[in-house]
């Protein structure tokens, strides 16, 4: 098996490093495994990671293969087992003209299975539904010591949880059997509001998310003012076969997710991405959005991956790459949110699409992101200035205030903020040193943030 | 690790004492910092130093250094990682300025001062390389000198092993691209420093803050090569080409 040393980085496009890098089935990782030296091995999914979870300076990466035609349906039950390495943009492909879908799915399809685990990624319905991991039966891991478990929330259910949201650092999951929700088409049922702030909105999300599966409000992160915090929020649902009109109630469960355009590789080394332009694509993106619209129905693609549509889209801010800033704060923290809110409005910082979310209950896990409260996610190229200060000010906004940082988006923080957002990080790390004695799972996350020290 | 905005967790500086390379590692430092090395012959003026930078959440270890002890270097940057973990930042800032046209005439001096500033830089970056390549990561700031550009009469020696040294780092910088390590020339002009007390300052003479700016900016913008300040890479153009009679009779102190 040739690995080939290649420069590794995450989503953002920052702060590359060099491993070796190895594609293989899963039958072959144990024995690919003892080619692991002391910086260790980490696995890597589809890379959409912001920041470095899924790099392994001077070490070895794996890339699992594996095909969405291995899926094994249970249509009975409503559950696929899969393996790890295939894609949601593959499995929905199979599943979907099935009548089924997945139970959570974050802002990209192009995530791995294995990657939503370790990540515990969450989508529109955490308040609802919790995080991927809440929908996961079991799991076949690979340890350090090269056995092969299962586990999950009746077997081993330590194990389970510490690899649930453990970032890859516990051992190599192989394939998952998680539980669909089962759907009569595969259209979504829409209503958008335009809201004019803050206040409104939080009001609106508090009074009403719980009558809809899927919620998310995009804010306009450089509104100021009166303004400050006015967005566009979709909710809804899968839609029935009697709300569709009768061309496309032939199919009703038809799917296409198509890419579009692609962004080359030549963007300007300034990138596109500065305060005018973002200004503008705000402004329209608030104006073209409905009052307030009921019942339209849109494609599972346009609803949940609209970036999607636009391969290699972080590319547009050029040469210095991109970071993403996400953050929960707990319920009754919602003047710190706005004080985020706020300082970046006034940085002149230029981050578009900003996202806020209600999260609902957060799971078992010791290292899951969600928790009850307020998400917000933002966008920043990584060359602005005074960008440090910046960030590790609002960090410290939002740790006073009880809140946390998302691995899967970090590329910033630090040690302490993660110790501090994170109180049953000692245990997980327990349950890990227990699995991986010697320490072979290591990623450049891990090293940064402390997670394997 | 360095995090996405090019924040270093550990600094290594050789010449942990140098004006320049401890102004660098003020303006490196950041909430993310964690570890400072300052590697020095000097122990006293070296915890002095650090004294200046110490901090609650930031360890400053001041280890023995010699940088003209060339066959303790690979050993030396073992210590420190076995210490301390990767190496995010390593600068190379230990040289002597010898004393001027009287090195040019004395071979002892100016052995000693070539083996130090050549071939102790040399087989330190090296030692320091070595290991940023092993774990796939880091950058190696060198501090070069605008005296190598085109080496004056007033310090021959010394402008010599800055020429050599620059030219080094450069090949080296290649051979790295594809390493996942950055290295970074940089070339001052005059210098308000230690090393200059009491000398009379030559055109765009500049602090070592200001040099520390440059190559910050130079670190976080992916620069092979930054002048401090910027204006003397285009009077270096110039200089380079002069003719020699007009050369040797320009005032550059």
């Amino acid at each position: 098996m040739p690995s080939r040393r290649r420069s590794l980085t995450g989503w953002g496009l920052t702060n590359g490093t060099v491993a070796d890098v190895l594609e293989l089935p899963n039958h072959e990782v144990a024995s690919a495994l003892k080619e692991a030296g002391s910086r260790g091995a980490l696995v890597r999914g589809l890379g959409r990671s912001y920041g470095d979870a899924a790099q392994n300076a001077g070490g070895l990466v794996l890339r699992l293969l594996g095909a969405a035609h291995q899926a094994v349906l249970d249509p009975q039950r409503a559950t696929v087992t899969v393996p790890a390495g295939v894609s949601m943009d593959d499995l929905l492909r199979v599943i979907v003209p099935r009548g089924f879908f997945v139970p959570v799915t974050p802002g990209t399809r192009f995530v791995t299975i294995g990657g939503a685990i370790a990540s515990d990624i969450h989508g529109k319905n955490h308040h609802g539904e919790g995080s991927f991991g809440n929908h996961v039966e079991s799991l076949t891991m690979l340890l350090a010591d090269g056995s092969q478990v299962v586990v999950g929330p009746l077997q081993r259910p330590e194990l389970f949880w510490a690899t649930v949201g453990g970032m890859g650092l516990t051992g190599v999951i192989l394939d998952a059997t998680i539980s669909l929700i089962p759907i009569e088409t595969s259209r979504m049922s829409v209503d958008t509001t335009r809201i004019a702030d803050l206040d409104t909105l939080l009001a609106t999300m508090t009074e009403g998310d719980d009558d809809y599966r899927y919620s998310v409000a995009w804010i306009d992160p450089q509104a100021k003012g009166r303004s400050l915090g006015r967005s566009v929020l979709g909710r809804g649902d899968h839609a029935r076969l009697d709300q569709l009109g009768p061309k496309e109630a032939i199919e009703p469960l038809a799917y296409d997710a198509k890419q579009l355009v692609t962004v080359p590789p030549l963007v300007p080394r300034m990138g596109f991405i500065n305060h005018a332009t973002v200004a503008a694509f705000n402004e329209m993106w608030y104006r073209k959005a409905p009052r307030h619209r009921v019942g339209e129905l849109q494609g599972i693609a346009t609803f949940f991956h609209p970036l999607d549509m636009v391969s290699r889209w972080n590319r547009i801010y050029g040469a210095h790459g991109m970071l993403q800033y996400q953050v929960v704060v707990p319920f009754g923290a919602e003047e710190t949110m706005r004080g985020v809110i706020e300082r970046f409005a006034a940085s002149g910082t230029a981050s578009f699409l900003a996202v806020l979310k209600r999260f609902g209950p957060g799971s078992l896990a010791p290292m899951s992101f969600p928790a009850p409260g307020w998400t917000l996610t933002l966008d920043v190229p990584a060359a602005t200035g005074g960008l440090g200060d910046l960030l590790h000010s609002l960090d410290r906004l939002v740790l006073d205030a009880g809140g946390r940082h998302y691995f899967a988006k970090d590329s910033v923080t630090t040690p302490e903020a993660i110790r501090r957002g994170y109180p049953r990080l000692a245990e997980w790390k327990a349950i890990r040193d227990a699995v991986d004695p010697t320490g072979l799972w290591q990623s450049d996350l891990s090293r940064r943030l402390g997670l394997t020290d | 690790m360095d995090n996405a905005l090019g924040e270093p967790q550990t600094i290594l500086l050789l010449g942990g004492t140098s004006d320049i390379g401890l102004a660098i590692v003020r303006e490196l430092l950041s909430p993310s910092a964690r570890t400072v090395v300052l590697a020095c012959r000097d122990r006293a003026k070296g915890e002095q130093a650090a004294a200046g930078l110490r901090h609650d959440n930031l360890v400053v270890d001041v280890m023995q250094f010699d940088g003209a002890a060339t066959d303790t270097h690979e050993a030396f940057v073992r210590d420190v990682a076995d210490r301390h973990g990767d190496i995010d930042l390593a600068i190379v800032a230990f040289a002597q300025l010898g004393d001027g046209e009287a090195t040019s005439k004395d071979i002892e001096g100016a052995a000693a001062l070539a083996h130090v500033n050549f071939t102790g830089a040399v087989t330190a970056t090296i030692a320091v390389a070595n290991r940023l390549r092993a774990q796939g990561h880091g950058a190696i700031v060198l501090l070069s000198s605008v005296a190598g550009e085109r080496v004056r009469k007033a310090n021959a020696v010394y402008g010599a092993t800055k020429a050599g040294l620059d030219g080094f780092a450069q090949g080296l910088g290649d051979e790295l691209a594809g390493e996942g390590v950055h290295v970074l020339v940089v070339r001052p002009g005059f210098v308000h420093s230690a090393m200059t007390a009491g000398m009379k300052a030559a055109p765009f003479a500049t602090t070592p803050e200001k040099v520390a700016e440059v190559t910050a900016k130079g670190l976080r913008s992916g620069r092979r090569t930054v002048w401090a300040p910027g204006i003397l890479r285009f009077v270096f153009m110039a200089l380079r080409h002069t003719p020699g009679p007009v050369w040797r009779r320009l005032p550059l102190g």
